[in-house]
């Protein structure tokens, strides 16, 4: 088990291990659950998937319960989160009670019984109804900052039962009579996604998608969405074409099974008007080896996002030495540090000028990388976030 | 910390930092949310943002200045507020009043209030900070530098930042145990005469290792 920190030594910043096991001292046979909606898929669940063995090496009693739903359950919590993402969304009284009974159900079934329970996203939130005990927080993913009103009466009630919050951004939280924290997402450094990779591994997935190999490639990672902006980043691309030969790689997913993506997608293609130098990528959620492949072989990466999350493919991008040209919406700009890990701007012009300031000075894009690369290393990695744990646990539990 | 020998505990901290729920869109409220926000607020977004830039160090040295020349891109504000050194206030209600005290005195020269237009709001949160002994000790100026180099960052801020505040006193750990379990006093005073506010903590660490490297080279024992 102790392997499993072991191996983060030769990544994470200096003292950070050692210092790892002295804080985990002061909260040893604590007990600490986490719950969600999923065991796979997301960010969330990649992270949990790593954080828990790693308490556990620590000697802290950690375990992680997922739920299980219904199909009717699935469409009431996903109308919570549009909600309280903003999206106009309305509940039934049928539909909040099936809400209640799968969560009393899933009561009956998990064993809650812990020191603290962190409890993931608005799917298994109504658990707290049913607490036996310990602290209870829940850990919103969401941009809560402006949701709708009738879906956030509806919830916050549930909430209310809580002893605290947390949250990505301190712009994404709602006023709430417990205390908030802040608590920012990391990425894995020694997953698919992030772990390097040889030559040889990169110029395959580029063969295999066409992308031409020693041209300039400006990329962006995102799910095919209006919030994402692609065709701003098309009209960036193409204001700095006009000055550099570079290829533009656009990745993303949400197309399948999903109306909206399909149409976005189309507007995408259109855009792109057969420009042999604009690839656009449909990439299955699983694609991790592939975008760490696209990550690395990128020039510039892009997050000129109009409406973002936390927006953590920034610090996957920065991890991988990149410099990153990025919106102000969301946790981009919290992770970009302007003109040190690359540029944060406000319009399409401001993405092209930065673009071409970057091509023309490869010497600057080195030095960004590099810096971004240390700056995710001291701020974004799981290291960092199983810290932020077992201090929570230590100051919400402190006997 | 030194004991009442000669032996120095190293001890780091791990910082939660917990949302307030305020929030500031132009310079005026800044002031006003300033004046009503626990002081853990004030040392939150003074001292404690060199424990969340370890590394790079940003174009101004406090999250007001911060916001005021990034967000609102008010830059002579933005220039006046950097110029506070946190260190040179006895307590952090004196260096709230400072702060709040340039605020007025700049707005009281302009015709309309600066407020942010594309970027984001001030957000006032405050610090919980942990202590964590970190089971690494010194006993000689060898041994001092050596951990110096290794030890978890937050050590350094621990021993320099916190101290300030929790000793309310000029004399960091590091030069008072150097100045008395080490009777060094040169190099006591050279350490004691670092402004951590003006660089990361990483420069901080590296200056405190040439100190440390340059002593011994000068008594010999390199």
């Amino acid at each position: 088990m102790i392997g499993e920190l072991e191996q983060y030594r030769e990544v994470a910043p200096k003292g950070t291990i050692d210092f790892l096991y002295r804080l985990s001292e002061l909260v040893q046979g604590k007990r600490f659950l986490q719950i969600n909606a999923v065991r796979y898929g997301g960010g969330m669940a990649e992270i949990l998937r790593r954080l828990v063995p790693a308490m556990k090496a620590l000697g802290v009693e950690s375990r992680w319960e997922v739920i299980a739903g219904t199909q009717e359950f699935s469409d009431v919590t996903r109308r919570i989160a549009d909600g309280l993402q903003g999206r106009p969304e309305i509940i039934t009284d049928e539909q909040y009670q099936t809400y209640l009974n799968v969560t009393a159900r899933n009561a009956k079934a998990l064993d809650l019984d812990a020191d603290l329970v962190f409890v993931h996203d608005p799917e298994p939130a109504a658990l707290i109804d049913h607490r036996k005990g310990g602290k209870w927080v829940w850990r919103c993913h969401l941009d809560a900052g402006r949701p709708h009103r009738s879906i956030w009466s509806l919830f916050r009630r549930h909430v209310l039962k809580y002893d605290a919050a947390v949250f990505s951004l301190s712009g994404f939280a709602q006023r709430l009579p417990i205390p908030k924290f802040l608590l920012y997402p990391s990425i894995d450094p020694l997953t698919e996604k992030h772990r390097e990779l040889s030559r040889a591994e990169i110029g395959d997935v580029l063969d295999r998608f066409n992308i031409a190999r020693g041209m300039p490639m400006l990329l962006q990672v995102a799910r095919f969405d209006r919030f994402k902006d692609q065709i701003g980043t098309i009209r960036a691309y193409r204001m700095a074409k006009k000055y550099h030969r570079c290829q533009l790689v656009l990745a993303g997913s949400g197309v399948l099974h999903d109306p909206v993506g399909e149409s976005v997608l189309a507007e995408v293609q259109e855009a792109a008007e057969n420009d042999p130098d604009i690839h656009i990528l449909q990439l299955p959620p699983e694609a991790d080896r592939e975008i760490n492949a696209l990550q690395r072989a990128a020039t510039v990466v892009m997050q000129k996002a109009l409406k973002e999350g936390f927006g953590v493919a920034v610090s996957e991008a920065m991890w991988k030495g990149k410099p990153v040209i990025g919106g102000t919406a969301g946790g981009v700009s919290a992770q970009i540090v302007d003109g040190a890990t690359g540029f944060i701007v406000h319009s399409v012009e401001g993405a092209a000028f930065r673009i071409r300031y970057l091509l023309s000075n490869p010497g600057v894009m080195t030095r960004m990388g590099a810096m971004g690369k240390e700056h995710v290393r001291r701020n974004f990695l799981i290291t960092r976030h199983l810290g932020d744990y077992l201090t929570m646990l230590k100051l919400l539990c402190p006997e | 910390m030194a004991d009442h020998g000669t032996t120095f505990r190293f001890i780091g901290c791990s910082e939660i930092q917990e949302i307030l729920g305020k929030q500031a869109e132009d310079e005026r409220a800044l002031a006003e949310l300033l004046e009503e926000v626990p002081l853990d607020s004030v040392y939150f977004h003074t001292h404690s943002y060199f424990l969340r830039q370890r590394f790079i160090e940003r174009t101004y040295p406090n999250d007001f200045a911060e916001w005021v020349g990034e967000q609102v891109r008010d830059h002579v504000l933005a220039e006046r507020l950097s110029v506070v050194d946190p260190f040179g206030f006895p307590s952090l209600d004196s260096l709230r009043e400072e702060i709040i005290s340039i605020i007025d005195d700049h707005l009281s020269g302009m015709v309309s209030v600066p407020r942010v237009g594309f970027g984001t709001p001030f957000y006032f949160n405050r610090s919980r900070i942990l202590e964590v002994p970190t089971g690494l000790e010194a006993r000689t100026l060898r041994e001092f530098r050596d951990t110096i180099s290794t030890v978890d960052v937050s050590a350094i801020y621990y021993h320099v930042f916190e101290a300030h505040l929790r000793l309310q006193r000029e004399e960091n750990d590091f030069s008072a145990w150097i100045r008395s379990a080490l009777r060094l006093s040169d190099l006591a005073d050279q350490i004691r005469a670092l402004n951590p506010y003006l660089g990361s903590l990483e420069r901080l660490r590296s200056s405190l290792l040439a100190m440390c490297d340059d002593h011994l080279v000068k008594s010999g024992h390199r």
